[in-house]
């Protein structure tokens, strides 16, 4: 059974049509790559699956709950993580707390027993403070653990915002352009750490990336947006070979 | 979060912290709680050696320590900008006073009334509480300025209310308190004010509470429920903000709706942003430096009120952040909190961590 079925997703910005009738089913395991040129409504895919924005029509459906209409906690609660085009860290917060926060609907604890200190608090603090710091050791962050995050050099910070995702537990994770802006020994080194956390943490991925050394490299399955359509999907070998997707890349006159 | 630095002060103190750390961490462990008691008796005491003036003042210092510390809660803390604090402390000051005037006495408590005085506080608080989700729900659609304007409105509101409600007086006000307020309660109100809130600023509801002033859209998408954040924090600072309302009134004795003018919240935000955003240790200093200096400023007469506002506005010009912006006295922060606590609970994780890490960045050597 699909982790997450998409069915006739469209959405509009006023007059603008962002997406249309875009379909996904996604098995488990799976790492799809979503490209297309800028414009073509990738983010936006991503938004109406994290309940950003609300969709002027179709479903999504997540291990058969319909995501439709739901806040976004509520969303990432039942397993769907993300990360940003550009990084949106807790810039002023440690590295550590913003790993921690990310656990805020794991933990069950209520403001009396959080003010009093209750038992209930302090076990599910110190749990949470663990396994925060393990999986910042974990993702090669514990050097930085106390750091403010704005400290960390760009790279770390890619990877602070992919630790902070994996600490809300998601079964589903949507990395929105993690190669943007890093030089080629970086990227290499991004193209590794997303396959060794799809197995360790035994996830599927939605990735959007410009990169297509990145996409080329990683994804089974590729779909390509242009202008909202979905114009081609298929294995990355077919869609290096599409004629529409050439032609959306790089204009009509290199494919006559 | 980093400690702030005062070296010059620290350069005085080096040779008695140096005595202090040798002490046994056990012994160590009895200082706060030691210091606290110690402070108690002196104000318990007090009125046996300082004039009634200074007591006085002392007390405004406490009550202004529980108004700044609530509200830093809202716009330090989470990042909005709630102007209407005053509107709180008004709730609570007259819910406190009609209990204490009109209704223990009526139902025959009134000899006991010194003792109920925790008990109409407390009723106080939670009446002022409960208002908090009046601005809570707005806060969900707007921040910012918008949010600003509804909080300013909100303190008008409760003003022009209490203003026409003739049984409690209308504009002349209420009175007929007794002076219940000592430096003593002033004291444990204080105590316990920052301790609780100190335990929620290091919980997840806390980090949920920055997040929110971090980014917002960010921090519900790592699962943060910012409604239920923002209920929380609104409805725990109109809590204190209403204790503090209680307290004021049983010092001065008599209240008039005018007391809780859009001036008071004012005052309050000076001193939230003079001690310093995201910082209790901020608040308590900059209650305890803004009050003592308007009672310095007297001789000044009407021309002590320009004060405020001209802090303010030089404030925001040359440090936005205050005196202790984002930064925390150490006895504040969780002992399990703290920076050397943290780092050793890491040395200790990565000594028993798995021989599988994920692939190491290339020697940090990012941009």
């Amino acid at each position: 059974m699909p982790v997450l079925q998409i069915r006739g997703l469209t959405h509009y910005f006023g007059g603008l049509r962002a997406v249309h009738d875009f379909n996904l089913d996604l098995e488990p395991g799976e790492l799809v790559g979503i490209i297309g040129p800028n414009g073509a409504g990738k983010t936006t895919v991503f938004n109406l699956i994290t309940g950003v924005y609300r969709p002027t029509e179709g479903e999504i459906l997540f291990n058969g709950h319909n995501l439709v209409g739901k806040r976004s906690d509520q969303i990432v609660s039942l397993g769907i993580a993300r990360t940003f085009q550009t990084i949106r860290l807790f810039k002023n917060l440690s590295v550590l707390d913003n790993v921690r926060i990310a656990r805020f609907a794991r933990m069950s604890y209520g403001v009396p027993a959080a003010m009093f200190r209750l038992p209930k608090y302090v076990r599910e603090e110190a749990q949470t403070r663990e396994r925060a710091l393990e999986l910042l050791d974990l993702m090669g962050l514990s050097e930085q653990a106390t750091w403010v995050a704005s400290s960390l050099p760009y790279g770390l910070q890619r990877r602070l915002e992919i630790a902070r995702a994996l600490a809300t537990e998601p079964r589903l994770l949507l990395l929105d352009e993690p190669a943007a802006g890093m030089n080629p020994g970086e990227i290499a080194e991004l193209m590794d750490l997303i396959q060794w956390i799809r197995r360790r943490f035994d996830l599927t991925i939605i990735l959007i990336e410009h990169q297509m050394r990145v996409v080329m490299g990683i994804c089974e399955r590729i779909k390509v947006l242009d202008f909202g359509e979905t114009i081609a999907e298929g294995t990355p070998a077919e869609i290096q070979n599409n004629p529409r997707v050439i032609e959306a890349y790089l204009g009509e006159e290199a494919v006559a | 979060m980093k400690q702030p630095s005062f070296s010059f002060l620290s350069r005085i103190l080096a040779p008695l912290r140096a005595a202090y750390e040798s002490l046994p961490p056990s012994v160590r462990r009895w200082t706060m709680p030691v210091l606290l008691v110690i402070f108690f008796i002196v104000a318990l005491f007090s009125p046996a050696f300082i004039n009634l003036y200074w007591q006085q003042v002392l007390i405004y210092v406490g009550i202004n320590i529980i108004l700044a510390a609530s509200l830093n809660l809202v716009n330090g803390y989470m990042g909005e900008f709630s102007v209407g604090h005053a509107g709180f402390m008004a709730v609570g000051a007259y819910v406190a006073s009609i209990l204490t005037v009109w209704v223990f006495p009526r139902w025959g408590w009134g000899e006991y009334i010194p003792y109920l005085f925790p008990v109409a506080l407390l009723v106080g608080g939670l009446a002022a509480g409960l208002t908090g989700l009046v601005i809570a729900f707005p806060s969900f659609r707007t921040r910012g300025d918008y949010l600003a304007i509804v909080t300013l409105a909100w303190n008008m509101i409760v003003k022009s209310v209490l203003e026409n409600i003739d049984a409690i007086g209308g504009p002349r006000g209420f009175m007929g308190m007794q002076k219940l307020t000592s430096v003593a309660w002033v004291y444990v109100w204080v105590v316990i004010t920052i301790y609780l809130l100190r335990n929620l600023v290091y919980s997840n509801f806390g980090r949920g509470t920055l997040s929110i002033r971090e980014d917002e859209i960010a921090s519900s998408l790592v699962s943060v429920d910012t409604r239920k954040v923002k209920i929380t924090v609104f409805v725990v600072a109109a809590f204190f903000a209403g204790i503090a309302g209680g307290l004021f009134a049983h010092i001065i004795q008599f209240i008039n709706p005018r007391s809780f003018s859009i001036l008071k919240s004012t005052d309050v935000l000076v001193m939230v942003y003079l001690g310093g955003i995201g910082s209790l240790g901020g608040s308590i200093l900059g209650a305890t430096v803004y009050t003592v200096l308007l009672e310095l400023l007297r001789p000044l007469q009407v021309w002590r009120w320009v004060v405020g506002p001209l802090l303010l506005v030089l404030l925001m010009i040359f440090r936005p952040r205050g005196i202790m912006g984002m930064q925390e006295w150490r006895f504040l922060v969780p002992r399990e909190e703290r920076v050397e606590t943290l780092a050793a609970l890491m040395e200790r994780i990565r000594r028993k961590g798995e021989a599988v890490a994920a692939p190491a960045p290339v020697g940090g050597s990012s941009d």
